[in-house]
C-alpha cells in the first residue's frame, strides 16, 4: 500500500502534535499492515475449523483485512477517508486478481509443456505415429509458411493504405477508410475464416482446404492491425523533413519512399511484428480453411496443411486411444505458441527501443 | 496533409502511379469488407432457401440459430458484467494509484493477457479453471439454488456457461482496461488538482474528476470488448460442454453453444447444406459484431474529437 493519503498536502496537515491545535489521528502504514496481519490470523483460526484451500485463504485475508482497514479508519479518521482507503484496497485487489489467470496460465502451460519439449518434437511429424513419440515439425513448418504468406499479403496492402491515409487521403474517402479499418479490427476470426472458405469454394468447389485460403483469412485479420500501427507511426514523422525534401525538388513519391518511410522504419517494423504476433496464434480461421494433416506439406496451393494452433486443438480434442501422449503433445504445442507470441512481442519492443530515431534538438 | 499550396503541381508519372497504388490499397480494404459480406451471403443463400427439414435439427434455420445466438449473447453478457468493473479498477490502479515509475510496466503486464492465443486460454480453462470452479458451483447450488441462474445440478467437470463467461471476461479485460487507461490518463490535470485543492480524498477526486471525464470512453471500450466476446471461438469451443437448448442455468452441464464455437466444432466434419447453414450462422454473427463495433467506434471517436477540441 502506498503512503497515507499522499495526495493531501504532505506537511501542512501532518498530525505531528506540535503546532496543530486539533489532534487528528491517522492510520499509519504499519497500522494498515497490522490490519492485514490480524486478518491473516483470523483466517488461520478459521482454517482450523473449516479447512480452507489456498484461494479461499488469500481471498479471505484480503476481504477481512479490507473490512478491518475500513472499520479502523472510520473510527480514527472519519467516513470520507475510510471510504478512500476502502477503494484503495479494492483497486489493489483488482489488479492482484487480474494477475491470477496470467500467472496460473503461464505456470500451467510451462509445467505441462516441458514434458515433451525435446528434439523429437521439433524434427518429427505425426506421419505414422500412433501413441508415443511424434512431433510437430509439420505443424511448425505449416505455421511458418502460412504466416509468411499472410505477412506477404498484408504488409504491402496495409502499408500502402496507411501511406494513403497519412500522405494523400482527404475528405470523405479517408474518413470512410479510417472508420472501416477500425470496424475491420473487430471482425471475429471465425468469420474471416468462413469468408476465405466462401471465396475459395467458388473456384475450387466444396470442401476446399488450402494453405493459401488460410493466409487470406489471416490477412483479413492482420491488415487492419498493420494499417493502424503504420498510420500512427507515419503521423509522427515531422513535417519539416517532408518540406525539406520538397524544397530540394524531390517528387512526393520519392520523398515518401526515401525520407518518410526510412524515418519511420523502426516503428513500422515494430507494428508489423506485433501484427504477426496477433495472427500467429489464430486457430479458428485455419481450422475451417486449412484443416489438419499428419504429414509435412510445404505447398500452400496444394491441399491440407498442419498448423501449430490447429495441431494443438486436435491433439487435445481427438487424442486417440492412449490419450496422454497426444495431450502432452498438445501442451507442448501450446507452450511453443506462447513462446512464439511472447518472443515476437519482445522483438517488437527491442526494435522500437534500439532503432528508434533519436529526437533531434 | 502536406503540399496543399503549390500553385501548379507538376504531376510526374511516378507520383501518379504511387498515389494511385496507395489509393487502390485503401479502396481494396473497402472491397474486402464488402467481399466478406457478399461471399458470406452467397454461400449462406442455399441454407436460407432450403426446406426446413434439410437444416440440421430439422426445424429450419431460425430454430437452428436461435439457441446458438442465445448462447453467444449470454456468454458475452456474463463476460462483460464481470470484466468491466474489474477493468475500470485496474485502469484506475495503473493511472491513479500505482507509483508513476511502475505504471508503464504494469500496463505491459496487463496487455500480456491480450497477447495469449485464445486456444491457450481454452486449454487453461479446461484443465485449470473448470475443475477449480466445481466446489464453488456446488456452494452456489446449495446456497443460492433458488435463483434460476444457479439451479444446478452442478456440472461435474465445471465446463459450464459461467466458466466460459469467466474465460471470456479474462480475454476482454485487457481491451477494456487499455481504453479506460487511455481516457483516464487524459483527464485534465487542472480538474484533478482542483478537486484535491478543495480537500477531496483521492477517491472523491476520482469520482468527481476522472470517472465523469472517462465514462464515455469506458462505455466505448466495453462495447469493443463485447464485440470481441461475441466472436471469440476457440476458448469457448474447448471450455463449454454443449448439450441442450436455451437455458439460463449457468452451472449445469447442459448449455447452449455459441455461434462461433459451433462453427469451429461442426465445420470440419460438415458437408453440403450443413456447411451453408454454418455459414448462415456466421453471417448472423458478422452482422451483430459489425453493428456492435460500429457503435463502439462511433462512441470512442466522438469522444476523441470532443476531448481534442476541448482540452
Amino acid at each position: 500500500m502506498t503512503a497515507v493519503v499522499p495526495t493531501r498536502s504532505p506537511t501542512g496537515s501532518r498530525p505531528s502534535g506540535r503546532g496543530s491545535t486539533r489532534r487528528f489521528r491517522r492510520l499509519s502504514r504499519s497500522g494498515m499492515a497490522g490490519c492485514f496481519a490480524a486478518a491473516l490470523l483470523v483466517m488461520v483460526v478459521l482454517d482450523q475449523w473449516l479447512g480452507l484451500n489456498v484461494a479461499l485463504y488469500v481471498a479471505g485475508t484480503v476481504a477481512v483485512g479490507t473490512a478491518l482497514v475500513y472499520g479502523v479508519s472510520r473510527s480514527l479518521e472519519g467516513p470520507r477517508t475510510a471510504k478512500d482507503r476502502l477503494v484503495t484496497c479494492l483497486v489493489y485487489s483488482a489488479f492482484g486478481l487480474a494477475m491470477v489467470p496470467l500467472l496460473s496460465l503461464a505456470y500451467e502451460v510451462i509445467r505441462r509443456g516441458v514434458e515433451r519439449l525435446d528434439g523429437q518434437f521439433f524434427t518429427w511429424s505425426l506421419l505414422g505415429v500412433l501413441g508415443e513419440g511424434g512431433g510437430a515439425y509439420h505443424a511448425i513448418m505449416g505455421t511458418l509458411v502460412i504466416t509468411a504468406l499472410t505477412t506477404l499479403i498484408s504488409v504491402p496492402i496495409g502499408l500502402m493504405t496507411a501511406v494513403y491515409l497519412v500522405e494523400y487521403g482527404s475528405g470523405r474517402l479517408k474518413k470512410a477508410i479510417t472508420f472501416l479499418v477500425d470496424v475491420m479490427t473487430g471482425i471475429p476470426s471465425i468469420v474471416a475464416g468462413l469468408f476465405a472458405y466462401a471465396l475459395f469454394v467458388i473456384f475450387f468447389g466444396p470442401g476446399v482446404r488450402l494453405g493459401i485460403a488460410g493466409a487470406v483469412a489471416l490477412s483479413v485479420l492482420m491488415i487492419p492491425v498493420v494499417v493502424r500501427s503504420a498510420e500512427e507511426v507515419l503521423k509522427l514523422v515531422p513535417n519539416d523533413l517532408r518540406e525539406a525534401s520538397y524544397a530540394l525538388g524531390v517528387p512526393k513519391w520519392r520523398t515518401i519512399l526515401k525520407v518518410v518511410i526510412p524515418t519511420a522504419i523502426a516503428g513500422l517494423a515494430t507494428g508489423v511484428t506485433l501484427a504477426i504476433a496477433r495472427v500467429i496464434g489464430e486457430t479458428a480461421p485455419l481450422l475451417v480453411t486449412v484443416g489438419i494433416a499428419n504429414a509435412t506439406n510445404f505447398d500452400p496451393f496444394d491441399g491440407r496443411m498442419a498448423t501449430l494452433p490447429v495441431y494443438a486443438f486436435y491433439q487435445l480434442t481427438q487424442p486417440g486411444v492412449p490419450p496422454e501422449f497426444a495431450i502432452d503433445r498438445a501442451w507442448t504445442a501450446a507452450l511453443i505458441l506462447i513462446a512464439l507470441v511472447m518472443g515476437l512481442n519482445v522483438i517488437a519492443r527491442l526494435i522500437s527501443r534500439l532503432f528508434a530515431p533519436k529526437p533531434g534538438r | 496533409m502536406t503540399s496543399t499550396s503549390s500553385s501548379r503541381p507538376v504531376l510526374r508519372r511516378g507520383d501518379r502511379v504511387f498515389a494511385g497504388t496507395a489509393k487502390g490499397a485503401g479502396i481494396l480494404i473497402m472491397l474486402i469488407l464488402a467481399g466478406v459480406t457478399v461471399f458470406l451471403v452467397v454461400e449462406a443463400a442455399p441454407a436460407l432457401t432450403a426446406p426446413a427439414e434439410d437444416i440440421p435439427g430439422g426445424d429450419g434455420l431460425a430454430s437452428y440459430i436461435a439457441p446458438l445466438l442465445f448462447g453467444t449473447l449470454l456468454a458475452a453478457v456474463i463476460a462483460l458484467a464481470l470484466a468491466t468493473p474489474l477493468a475500470v479498477a485496474i485502469a484506475l490502479f495503473i493511472t491513479q494509484y500505482a507509483p508513476r515509475r511502475l505504471a508503464q510496466g504494469l500496463g505491459y503486464v496487463v496487455d500480456l493477457l491480450a497477447a495469449i492465443p485464445s486456444i491457450v486460454y481454452g486449454f487453461w480453462g479446461v484443465f485449470w479453471l473448470a475443475p477449480k470452479m466445481v466446489p464453488f458451483y456446488r456452494w452456489l447450488e446449495d446456497n443460492l439454488g433458488f435463483i434460476p441462474l444457479f439451479a444446478g445440478p452442478t456440472s461435474a467437470t465445471g465446463r459450464t456457461m459461467l466458466t466460459a463467461g469467466l474465460v471470456l471476461a479474462i480475454m476482454i479485460l485487457p481491451i477494456i482496461s487499455a481504453i479506460a487507461r487511455e481516457v483516464f490518463r487524459q483527464t485534465p490535470t487542472l480538474h484533478r488538482e482542483a478537486a484535491l485543492a478543495l480537500g477531496a480524498t483521492r477517491w472523491e477526486m476520482i469520482r468527481m474528476a476522472v470517472l465523469p471525464y472517462g465514462s464515455s470512453g469506458v462505455i466505448g471500450g466495453a462495447m469493443l470488448g463485447l464485440g470481441r466476446a461475441l466472436g471469440e471461438t476457440m476458448a469457448i469451443a474447448l471450455v463449454l460442454s454443449v448439450s441442450g437448448g436455451i437455458t439460463f442455468n449457468l452451472i449445469s452441464s447442459g448449455n447452449p453453444s455459441t455461434i462461433a464455437a459451433n462453427v469451429a466444432l461442426q465445420f470440419p466434419e460438415s458437408s453440403g447444406i450443413d456447411v451453408n447453414t454454418l455459414i448462415a450462422s456466421g453471417l448472423v454473427l458478422f452482422v451483430i459484431t459489425f453493428a456492435v463495433n460500429m457503435g463502439a467506434r462511433a462512441i470512442v471517436n466522438r469522444r476523441a474529437e470532443f476531448s481534442g477540441a476541448g482540452s
